[in-house]
């Protein structure tokens, strides 16, 4: 397992060293890592092993957070744990960069200290965590009692919760988060479209509430719970999701749900931790509602113009609006100047970046806008034919979701028996939206 | 925000000790704080004069204040090694907080003490570590059950005379599933480090901590998980019962939890014969795989790696989902690279035309590594898909006309393979290869494209001409485009003497005369008395049959797949070598026997193993079945007093860490995945078809893409 941990900022300065086993030592290991990795930009592989030394790294902000192992370790667990690491620095700082870290060395090694021991990660969960790990000091005399509450906490089946959580009101929000990822060839055909979805929830409730969460997932309203989605069995399911449930690739959940249950009857049963945590992650490609239709027409025109026709469209109904909407066409790269003229929004010429930028602030459903460009190219000394890469697009649209996904309900049971009210948001985002031309 | 950025930075050793022994009022000891802060930092600013302070810092852990008392022992843990007698003076301390009413400060002092790598501190944890194991806290059960462990890292000898590895293993019946998963996960890691060690799961403890998976930890339920691999099912329903049941670990959100599931499972599908079952379960791996690839990159990339392996094993799983590997133009490059070996693997005569678009779409990128990995990938589908190897060479002429020099030169190169794979079909392609002369450049190349005029001297027209521009350069070329150019003279006079008789005398001589390369030497000797000798015999030597050439040469041994399989989800698998290649010092797994064993590991694409694996199976099965003698029913460590691998190495220094086994930018040699050297040993282009084994372009680990 992991023999230390290594903190670096981008100069490569070493800002957190902490080892957890005798087979690391020294500060030759960071001289290692800061000659092998952070100098040297041929590296394109997060996992170095060097001897029967690895390093396994992961860049966050302007920092580096490195997990050394020897030996053949759990790679998925060294990642996974960096990871968690990461989200845990964020959730007591609010923000895990050099300045966070720098801010709370002492606090990051008592951190690490309780995480892992012999490095083998332990009770991660953040709200746990905060119980006796603290940025306002430790609270060092406590009660004996309070200490013990504190380990049963760490070491029990319901390590994500306190049992003392009290509200005045019980709220429970759940947003679904799609990210829609579409790949388009030039031709207008559909490469490759999937949505990966979040469903995040911020829950207010007291006590232990059991919670009962229902989608419009396929397997669950038809009742044939048993057999699991498989393959792709054809026109079947189209009809299904036609009749308004959706096909779910897969789901993974947070370890608060209860996963046998899941298993045997699709039923989605936890006991949630308190605060914002991410109850579900999904996958689904069957069926996928594109919000935004690209055409784009780029010709090159002898060595010196490009000419581009990009016209926009959106899929979704009228009442809806999509935000920020930000189209980026690429540009060769000996671009001299560029005009360009649109029937909405604002589009600029990003020299560093090579794109055009265009941004609708404001995209109504049903609506079509149109950019058209010529580019002006300087001659140049190499052959090198312009590289295409895929115009791509970010946006956010609000109560629209691309699978098809729905909330059907949410209940809460508490031995207090006390009623909540639960809000649900939708939201569809650009994940990676590119389309080629 | 706590602010304490000001105390990173470097501080003297004397001001800092002035500071810790100042006198003066010093409400709850706000000052001692900033001081050993201050210390801290300056603990990891590679700077050991700290230790210094040793005498200083041991003072100030008297201070009952928990905070002090946390960075005083993280200053011991670093430092006690380095001044072990002063050490000892912070001995009573712990040994007095293991005593403590409260069970945080108790895990604490233990935690600290084990970590401390001096024979003092290791001698005093035995005693108060044997009540702590059973101790009424289950943080501090779980706490201690990896200080075994610990302990068994400073001194297993020690550990060996005591009973602790006993208490541990009782922890396994204890209620709390935390301390459960920590003391076998410290099982696992003593037994990992002791070949003598033997670890066996029966039926009815597989089936228990399978019962308390749902309430362990994400990281409990990982340990778990692989403890399950210690698991030998005794028949089949057991192991398919065992399968069903922690499937739905697939769906946890954390992926170590789910990719040592995967290895679990894969590994009870070897004692499942019933082949619906076992493709049932492949249609369960394939959608969490998928999955994760919504992950952070470095976990996408370690997925893509173990699909690569999973793939070889077991080809059913993500037989149908060749598009979810497409790139995305913003992926890093090695999630690019393993998805382009991925699409490799998956294509088929049905998608071909869909993957075709997709690599012709790659071979434009900007980055070169991939680009060249793309055209090659091209090449190798005309090799490996018969029926669409029009289509592929289609696409590879398409992409010479772009001109851009490394394409073209890679292309030439699996242009060249495609005409060993089928002869006499593609050959009208030649005059298109030869507009291109001028842009090779790397020897790789060049070799190709004289292996390609040589071989069809009798065709090219003007094949005399392009070669003697070639042999212009012959002296300064290195040898790999030397031996290429020896035998393609060569093999031009065989075919058309009169066009080569001036050219063969001019290349022996230098290749004989005029050369330090011992090989170049005796292979223009050789070539020279075959010629002076026997000329039919010559032709038939230089111009004789080659054998076939494949696309599956990238496959793993089955012996090595099934060793990989066993450990998916960890860093060899990135690596997709041996583990003992990269890990000197893992220890070998292979699959137990047991009456449930199903022992058909040839999948297709396979030829029958070599005989030799054959007798290393059978001797490892005799092993095995000595082995089964010693089954125990309860989980139960068995140690065979083996004195000669008990040296105590109590304070020896780490391994040599220093030799650059497997960095992944030096793949360059023995890589199992380089095609198989095919070229008859008198055909003298031939460094060509093992294709360089050191070229440069191999960044990336383990490639499979090599050809």
């Amino acid at each position: 397992m992991l023999s230390g941990i290594l903190l670096f900022n981008q100069k490569g300065e070493n800002l957190i060293f902490r080892q957890f086993r005798n087979d690391c030592r020294g500060h030759r290991l960071s001289d290692v890592f800061r000659i092998q990795v952070i100098s040297n930009a041929q590296v394109r592989s997060p996992i170095l092993t060097l001897g029967s030394t690895t390093f396994s790294h992961v860049k966050h902000e302007n920092i580096y957070i490195v997990g050394v192992t020897k030996s053949n370790a759990n790679a998925a667990l060294v990642f996974e744990f960096l990871y968690r690491l990461i989200a845990l620095g964020k959730s007591y700082f609010g923000k895990f960069d050099e300045e966070a870290v720098k801010n709370n060395f002492v606090l990051i090694y008592e951190l690490l200290d309780e995480i892992l021991d012999f490095g083998y990660p332990q009770n991660t969960e953040t709200d746990t965590l905060k119980m006796y790990i603290t940025t306002e000091g430790v609270k060092s005399e406590r009660a004996i009692e309070d200490s013990s509450r504190i380990t049963m906490q760490a070491t029990g089946a319901l390590s994500w919760r306190r049992a003392d959580v009290k509200y005045r009101r019980n709220e429970a929000f759940v947003d679904v988060i799609e990210d829609v990822n579409l790949l388009m060839s030039a031709q207008g055909t559909v490469l490759r479209a999937d949505v990966n979805g979040q469903i995040v929830m911020r829950a207010y409730l007291s006590g232990v509430p059991e919670c009962k969460f229902g989608l419009n997932d396929r397997l669950l309203l038809d009742g044939d719970g048993l057999t699991r989605p498989s393959g792709n069995k054809g026109g079947q399911k189209a009809t299904r999701a036609a009749a308004g449930s959706v096909t779910l690739e897969d789901c993974q959940f947070h370890q608060c749900v209860k996963l046998g249950k899941f298993d045997t009857d699709r039923i989605i049963n936890f006991v949630p931790p308190d605060g914002e945590f991410e109850l579900m992650r999904y996958r689904a490609t069957e069926n996928v509602n594109l919000p935004f239709r690209v055409h784009a027409i780029v010709n090159e025109i002898g060595k010196t113009k490009v000419e581009y026709q990009v016209a926009i469209r959106a899929n979704y109904g009228a009442k809806l609006f999509a935000t920020n909407v930000i189209i980026r066409i690429p540009t060769p790269l000996n671009t001299a100047n560029i005009s360009t003229r649109t029937s909405q929004g604002k589009a600029k010429y990003e020299p560093s970046e090579n794109y055009i930028v265009w941004k609708i602030a404001r995209f109504t459903g049903q609506s079509e806008y149109v950019l058209s460009a010529d580019a002006t190219l300087t001659s140049m000394t190499n052959q090198k034919a312009w590289s295409r890469p895929p115009l791509n697009l970010s946006f956010s649209l609000l109560m629209f979701t691309s699978s098809g996904l729905l909330v059907r309900y949410l209940k809460v049971f508490e031995k207090s028996n006390y009623s909540s009210v639960k809000w649900v948001r939708y939201m569809t985002r650009a994940g990676s939206y590119e389309i080629r031309f | 925000m706590s602010g304490d950025s000001k105390y990173f930075a470097r501080g003297k050793v004397a001001e800092l000790r002035a500071e810790l022994n100042n006198d003066r009022k010093d409400k709850n000891h706000a000052r001692k704080k900033i001081t050993l802060k201050k210390i801290v930092a300056n603990m990891t600013m590679s700077n050991n004069d700290m230790a210094a302070l040793f005498p200083d810092v041991i003072q100030c852990m008297q201070i009952q204040v928990l905070e002090i008392k946390k960075m005083c022992f993280l200053f011991l843990v670093n430092y006690a090694r380095m001044k072990p007698d002063m050490a000892q003076n912070a001995l009573p301390t712990l040994i007095a907080d293991m005593d403590d009413p409260n069970p945080l400060v108790r895990a604490l002092a233990l935690r600290t003490l084990s970590y401390i790598h001096v024979r003092e501190f290791v001698e005093a944890t035995v005693q108060p570590l044997r009540h702590l194991l059973r101790d009424s806290d289950p943080y501090v059960r779980k706490t201690a059950a990896f200080t075994v462990a610990k302990l068994y890292d400073h001194d297993r000898v020690l550990v060996e005379k005591s009973d602790l590895v006993e208490v541990l293993n009782s922890l396994l019946k204890d209620d709390n599933p935390t301390v459960v998963a920590n003391a076998l996960a410290a099982l696992m890691d003593i037994w990992e480090r002791n070949e003598n060690i033997k670890l066996t799961i029966d039926r009815a403890n597989a089936s228990k901590f399978v019962q308390i998976l749902p309430d362990c930890s994400e990281w409990g339920q990982t340990y778990i998980l692989e403890a399950l691999m210690q698991y030998v099912p005794q028949d089949q329903t057991e192991s398919l019962v065992m399968a069903e049941r922690i499937s739905p670990r697939l769906q946890h959100s954390n992926s170590s939890v789910v990719l040592t599931c995967i290895r679990v499972i894969l590994y009870l599908m070897n004692y499942i014969g019933d082949a619906k079952e076992i493709s049932n379960l492949c249609r369960k791996l394939s959608p969490p795989l998928v999955t994760l690839l919504a992950k952070g990159p470095e976990v996408q990339y370690l997925a893509l790696r173990n699909a690569l392996l999973i793939l070889q094993r077991r080809p059913e799983v993500l037989r149908n989902d060749i598009r979810v590997f497409f790139c995305k133009y913003n992926d890093p490059i090695y999630v690019k690279v393993t998805k382009l070996e991925l699409i490799f693997m998956l294509a088929t005569e049905q998608n071909i035309e869909e993957v075709l678009t997709e690599l012709r779409e790659y071979a434009t990128e900007i980055d070169v590594h991939f680009v060249r990995k793309s055209v090659r990938a091209i090449g190798k589908l005309a090799i490996k898909i018969e029926p669409a190897a029009r289509q592929c060479i289609n696409t590879l002429l398409d992409l010479v006309s772009t001109k851009v020099s490394y394409i073209v030169q890679e292309a030439t190169v699996v242009i060249r393979n495609i005409f060993r794979k089928y002869p006499n079909q593609y050959e009208s392609i030649i005059s298109t290869l030869c507009e291109h002369l001028d842009s090779l450049d790397e020897p790789e190349a060049k070799a190709a494209m004289i292996w390609v005029i040589g071989q069809y001297a009798d065709r090219i027209e003007n094949s005399d001409v392009l070669l003697e521009d070639f042999l212009y350069t012959f002296a300064d070329e290195p040898v790999e485009v030397q031996l290429a150019l020896l035998t393609a003279t060569v093999k031009l006079f065989i075919q058309r003497p009169t066009k080569g008789q001036d050219l063969v005398p001019k290349v022996l001589k230098w290749a004989t005369e005029e050369t330090d390369n011992p090989d170049l030497r005796d292979r223009g000797y050789m070539y020279w008395r075959l010629l002076s000798t026997d000329p039919a015999t010559a032709k038939h030597v230089v111009m004789g049959e080659k054998p076939p050439i494949t696309a599956e040469a990238e496959k793993l041994d089955p012996l090595t797949l099934e060793e990989m399989c066993l450990n998916v989800g960890t860093l060899a698998t990135v690596y997709l070598k041996p583990v003992q290649q990269v890990f000197r010092t893992a220890r070998p797994k292979r699959l137990q026997d047991s009456p449930a064993l199903v022992r058909e590991r040839i999948v297709d694409g396979f030829g029958l193993p070599s005989p030799q694996i054959m007798v290393q199976q059978q001797q490892q099965q005799q092993a095995q079945q000595q082995q089964q003698f010693m089954m125990q029913h309860q989980i139960h460590m068995q140690q065979q007093q083996d004195l000669g691998s008990q040296i105590d190495d109590y304070f020896a220094g780490v391994g040599s860490g220093t030799t650059v086994t497997a960095n992944a930018g030096q793949f360059a040699t023995t890589n199992p995945f380089a095609m198989v050297p095919v070229g008859t040993p008198m055909d003298g282009g031939e460094g060509g078809y093992v294709v360089n084994q050191n070229a440069p372009q191999q960044l990336v680990g383990g490639d499979l893409l090599l050809l």
